[in-house]
């Protein structure tokens, strides 16, 4: 029995938090965007959002790998700019676990949006609020439950992500290697006490957060983004 | 008195509502017409939240909109109450309150106090929005909106979820609005019965059109609009007193005749609406003796209108009123009348304007 390491579980609470805070800001307003408009563009988006959702995580962190490079006009800009390359950095973790869980954060606070509806916006609008004290006051506090969807959902998809960040980041001690590539090493090298103890971990973590999911938020269609 | 002047054009899908209309705001104007006529569409414009096509809004010396420039809703001070009361759900009743008052666009006379008095909110002011009864939302949803001390509050179909009982409840907070708080209201229904009870005016609309604009009475009574008001409900408006309340009955003076009927709750020297159907009054050219209808009216033979029904219409001439009265063409030739001709009115039944039930 050797030392354990609880690094890479640090890193993912990291990597995740991080995450999180990022699609928020990102995804609402495209959220919004989609719950309200009429747009016909509106299909296209959609189906766009959706895709980390049905593509093997493999494809989306090769595409990412080429187009993090420093070969990449984004790649090379980066290193520019940091003198460090995107890929196989915390960084591009980043802006991989942003991608790939953009639907986690997207999908539930459409649905919340479109709940909300325009009623009481309206309503706020004829009370004299503007756009924006209308969105704080109003349009979020009702869509509370897909807030804390959006969070919950998108902090454990990102904590379980593996194929991308492995594409992506590598693995590579306090900066990529997060808690699933690590367990993926525990077991090719035989250290089944240590991938048990990390494993044990995210199961229970995982589970609950989907009781917490399933308890506070049972009239946003949770499944929806779960597929 | 604001004058609001409309001259716009909105399309919602195949429907087209074309308003070309100045308005004095002053008391409780009605929108009435047929569903579908725009009724809505024309209160969502004024209050900012549909953009018109092209056009010009102007209330009072504020431009709202001249295509492209647009006063958006939340600038407009138009207070609106929904059909559905849209509180909201996240707040108390208080809160809901409260938050009209932090956004108000204007400071105003209209207190905390006056609203939550007027509407009789104390005892709801901790309770959520989901606990109260279609009625209470209502009231909330008043006082709400007057709590921005708007320039105009407009509402749609503010009773239509609500059921008999309640709804008169709610008429008597509406009715005393525009006297209490000084606000001018824009009032949507498609309700004959809520126009006569609440409105001082009427603007007709039909087809996405204004078919008319004027005083209740002067609607109600235009036979070319029957077909958009409804002739057997229009019958006549009568303005009377109310001078006393005895054994069980109410004396009304009618342009200083005597008219009794049975108690109401009016208050003695108040102003009040009656309506009475044409079928309900009778024609006698003798005064009546030992008779049970106990209204007769002296009055003037104005006008008879002649259809090819069995039936014909007077119009009768009651001081500066007028009441018609459905007879028989057998009646009207064998008791001989003719322009002019003094008759007594015998009405049968009178509706005071509190006919919601």
């Amino acid at each position: 029995m050797g030392q354990f390491d609880l690094g890479p579980l640090w890193l993912s609470a990291q990597l995740a938090s991080v995450t999180v805070v990022l699609l928020l800001i990102i995804a609402t307003p495209l959220a919004w965007w989609l719950a309200f408009t009429r747009a016909r563009s509106r299909a296209v988006i959609e189906a766009v959002v959706a895709l980390p959702l049905v593509l093997p995580p493999t494809v989306l962190g090769f595409y990412l790998l080429v187009l993090m490079g420093p070969a990449s006009t984004i790649g090379g800009f980066w290193v520019a700019l940091t003198d460090t390359t995107l890929t196989f950095s915390f960084a591009g973790l980043v802006v991989a676990s942003v991608i790939y869980s953009f639907p986690f954060a997207v999908q539930p606070l459409q649905t919340a949006f479109e709940s909300v509806g325009k009623a009481p916006l309206e309503a706020a609008a004829t009370l004299g609020a503007s756009p924006l004290q209308t969105f704080w006051r109003v349009a979020s506090p009702l869509a509370l439950r897909g807030y804390v969807s959006a969070i919950v959902l998108t902090f454990a998809h990102t904590l379980g992500e593996f194929g991308v960040v492995l594409m992506v980041g590598g693995n590579i001690p306090g900066s990529t290697r997060v808690v699933s590539i690590a367990i993926f090493e525990h077991v090719e090298t035989i250290r089944y006490d240590q991938a048990h103890l990390l494993s044990a971990v995210l199961l229970i973590f995982s589970f609950c957060v989907l009781l917490v999911v399933y308890t506070l938020n049972r009239r946003v269609p949770v499944a929806r983004v779960l597929g | 008195m604001t004058r609001l002047e409309l001259d716009f054009a909105i399309t919602r899908g195949d429907f087209e509502l074309s308003v070309a209309a100045a308005i004095e705001l002053a008391g409780t104007t009605a929108v009435f017409g047929p569903s579908g006529s725009g009724k809505t569409t024309l209160l969502r414009v004024v209050a900012g939240l549909d953009r018109p096509k092209r056009g010009r809004i102007v209330c009072g010396d504020v431009v709202w909109h001249d295509t492209p420039a647009h006063v958006p809703a939340y600038e407009r001070r138009v207070g609106y109450v929904f059909q559905d009361g849209r509180l909201f759900a996240h707040m108390t009743v208080e809160g809901n309150l409260r938050f009209a008052l932090r956004h108000a666009r204007a400071s105003g006379p209209i207190t905390m106090r006056d609203a939550v008095a007027a509407l009789d909110l104390d005892r709801l002011l901790e309770r959520r929005p989901a606990s109260l009864s279609g009625g209470e939302e209502q009231r909330v949803a008043i006082a709400r909106a007057l709590l921005t001390n708007p320039r105009l509050l407009v509402m749609d179909e503010p009773l239509s979820s609500l059921d008999t009982p309640r709804r008169r409840e709610i008429a008597a907070y509406i009715e005393r609005v525009p006297e209490t708080f000084g606000v001018p209201i824009l009032y949507v229904t498609h309700d004959i019965d809520e126009v006569i009870r609440l409105a001082d005016r009427i603007l007709l609309l039909s087809r996405g059109t204004v078919a008319a604009f004027g005083g209740v009475k002067e609607i109600l009574e235009r036979s070319d609009l029957w077909p958009l008001t409804g002739r057997l409900e229009a019958g006549s408006i009568l303005e009377a007193v109310v001078v006393a309340h005895a054994s069980g009955m109410t004396e009304l003076s009618l342009d200083g005749q005597k008219l009794r009927m049975p108690q109401t709750t009016a208050r003695a020297g108040e102003a009040v609406r009656l309506r009475v159907h044409a079928r309900d009054v009778a024609i006698a050219t003798q005064r009546p003796v030992r008779l049970s209808i106990r209204n007769a009216i002296t009055a003037r033979v104005d006008r008879i209108e002649v259809d090819e029904t069995v039936y014909v219409e007077l119009v009768l001439g009651i001081g500066t009123q007028s009441l018609r009265s459905r007879i028989t063409r057998e009646a009207l030739e064998e008791l001989e009348l003719v322009r002019g001709q003094t008759v007594y009115a015998l009405i049968k039944s009178v509706v005071l304007d509190e006919p919601l039930a």
